[in-house]
């Protein structure tokens, strides 16, 4: 599995109920369902995916994601996923909303453009960035918006997203380092919160100390 | 003969031969309908292929649309020039796979191959019903079908399947028999009736009214039969299967054993043949009062209106698994309907896998797409049958 889906994978709890957008071929779906029992659904686009998706046994909606949550009172789901997808994203800020508001807690996984590796290419060789591990040319479809760790927390903070789980990747390995993640991440991990959710204990911290 | 019967034993994914058969109820209380009035006794004509397991778990009821019947599979005699109507999905190895599940379809009420309607005869008359046959609906065949399915001693079905028309019987049985199935496959369906198919529903009445051979639907003893007025409804309904993309593939605008234009009135034009054809052939086996009542219960199926929205009359069917799917080219019921459908369940709070299968075949997408339908639904039911522990009926 990706490592970013066995770290999201790992945050969630058992049987807990569990949305995933963009669920691709619904491997995080299936492994969860197999071995914590969840209880998942997936929204995907493609029709091949979906296909695969439905030979695992797995409940999941063709569409796109903007029209497919409005369908979902709130807090739904224990937890709403969205790997990899963010920098794809029409409108990121309403799906992040939706997310939150589907779901008790939302987890993102993201590329971070501002790894060292791509801070250098545009300053010595002064072309736009791949994102790391994701090796997609800029005229490419679909288009991504590069976005970094500290771009992400600054909009938490102006959207009173309360993070309260970070993992950091370096090349799919989990770094134990949170300095400078910025600096040295390839791969954010976060889970979030709305503001109006129960507070749990170390969010506040965290929430400041994240970028 | 010899043959084909060869061609068909050969074929290792055909039922085979198959026995039509019969289930008669109501003959001594009456069937009450959704209208206030009742029927008795009523007959319902079905067909069943493969074999049903011990704990009689691996039923799938298959639902016809509007001009099919209980005869889904195989063949009746060797000399049959075509299978049932879905040949291509029902069978040893297809979706709708009858080495692991029982699978009946059955007539519905108010049609014309073997179950009761206005071309019955009506026992206080001794004549066939005519217009006298009341006026049935989707419920009503879905009640119907519970009779049958109560006299087969199956407590609860696997899965409901249809398109078009028979979709809306899967709907029905979900939002109103709910503990009777475990999953619902609404295919090219609708959970109510728009403006638009009940407008081409109505010029296909208008069609048989307008023959002066249908006589106010007392014909049946007469020489003649309303054929142009049924061949053209039909000709309307085969418009309305296809799509632009289609009709140009298909046809384009190729004439018919012509080169040039014939400046005249005749059928010049590959389409126009196309459908000339195939509404003459529709007389041949369809009955114009069984086209009546059929459309008219089309029209009146509307799930919302009768339990005030949508979501609400699929609250008791959160225990149902469903599987929707529709065709991108389908404008007949498209895939906005399918995608509302998919919206109510979900807010109701149901499991429903949505599909919609990029095809150019437009509504009659749902008897061509073999190969993804196989994967779709064959990877939906065996999942289903694993889950709820279904085990395969004994070799013996």
């Amino acid at each position: 599995m990706r490592p970013d889906l066995q770290v999201i994978a790992n945050l969630i709890t058992p049987r807990a109920r569990v949305l995933d957008l963009g669920c691709g071929e619904g491997e995080l779906l299936a492994y969860l369902a197999e071995r914590k029992g969840v209880v998942g659904r997936g929204i995907e686009l493609d029709e091949t995916n979906m296909l695969t998706c439905v030979r695992r046994g797995l409940s999941v909606r063709q569409g796109n994601l903007e029209e497919g949550l409005a369908d979902y009172p709130p807090a739904s789901f224990d937890y709403v996923v969205l790997s990899q997808t963010l920098p794809f994203l029409d409108k990121p800020m309403f799906i992040l909303d939706e997310m939150v508001r589907v779901g008790v807690h939302a987890i993102i996984s993201f590329p971070n453009w501002g790894y060292w590796r791509c801070r250098l290419e545009l300053l010595i060789n002064g072309r736009i960035p791949q994102a790391p591990n994701l090796p997609q040319s800029w005229w490419q479809a679909p288009r991504w918006q590069a976005l970094t760790i500290t771009d992400f927390a600054r909009l938490a903070r102006r959207k009173h997203y309360r993070i309260t789980r970070q993992v950091y990747l370096t090349n799919g390995r989990v770094s134990p380092i949170h300095k400078a993640k910025n600096l040295m991440a390839t791969t954010a991990v976060l889970q979030l919160e709305s503001e109006a959710a129960p507070e749990t204990d170390k969010s506040e911290g965290e929430d400041e100390e994240i970028g | 003969m010899a043959p084909e019967l060869g061609i068909m034993i050969a074929d290792t994914q055909s039922v085979g031969l198959v026995q039509p058969r019969t289930f008669t109820f109501a003959q001594d209380t009456p069937f009450p309908l959704e209208s206030g009035a009742e029927l008795g006794p009523i007959t319902l004509a079905y067909e069943t292929y493969g074999r049903l397991n011990a704990e009689r778990s691996n039923a799938l009821l298959i639902q016809h649309a509007l001009s099919g019947g209980g005869h889904a599979a195989g063949y009746h005699t060797p000399d049959d020039a075509v299978p049932g109507w879905w040949d291509t999905c029902i069978g040893p190895g297809k979706a709708f796979d009858t080495n692991r599940f029982f699978v009946i379809c059955s007539n519905v009420i108010g049609s014309c191959y073997g179950s009761t309607g206005p071309s019955s005869i009506d026992p206080a008359t001794g004549r066939s019903y005519g217009l006298r046959f009341p006026v049935v609906t989707i419920s009503d065949m879905v009640r119907a079908q519970v009779q049958l399915i109560d006299h087969l001693n199956i407590e609860r079905l696997l899965a409901v399947a249809g398109g078009s028309m028979g979709g809306m019987q899967a709907l029905e049985w979900a939002a109103h028999h709910p503990q009777r199935l475990r999953a619902a496959l609404p295919i090219a369906s609708t959970a109510r009736h728009s403006p638009m198919l009940i407008a081409f529903s109505e010029v296909g009445r208008q069609a048989i009214y307008a023959d002066p051979a249908w006589n106010g639907g007392d014909y049946y003893d007469q020489e003649h039969k309303p054929d142009a007025g049924l061949a053209v409804a039909r000709m309307v309904g085969h418009i309305t299967y296809l799509s632009e993309q289609s009709m140009q593939q298909k046809f384009g605008r190729r004439l018919r054993g012509r080169e040039k234009y014939g400046y005249e009135f005749q059928t010049e034009f590959e389409i126009e043949n196309y459908l000339k054809y195939n509404g003459n052939k529709f007389t041949q086996r369809f009955d114009a009062n069984s086209y009546l009542y059929v459309t008219k219960a089309l029209d009146y199926f509307d799930l919302a209106s009768q339990h005030g929205s949508l979501p609400a009359a699929f609250a008791a069917a959160t225990a149902i698994k469903f599987l929707v799917v529709s065709f991108t080219s389908d404008w007949l019921y498209p895939s906005h309907h399918s995608k509302e459908l998919v919206s109510a369940l979900t807010g109701a709070g149901c499991d429903a896998t949505y599909l919609d299968i990029e095809s150019s075949w437009g509504h009659d997408a749902f008897l061509l797409e073999v190969d993804t339908m196989t994967d779709l639904i064959g990877g939906f039911l065996n999942r289903l049958a694993e889950n709820e522990g279904v085990r395969c009926p004994d070799a013996s």
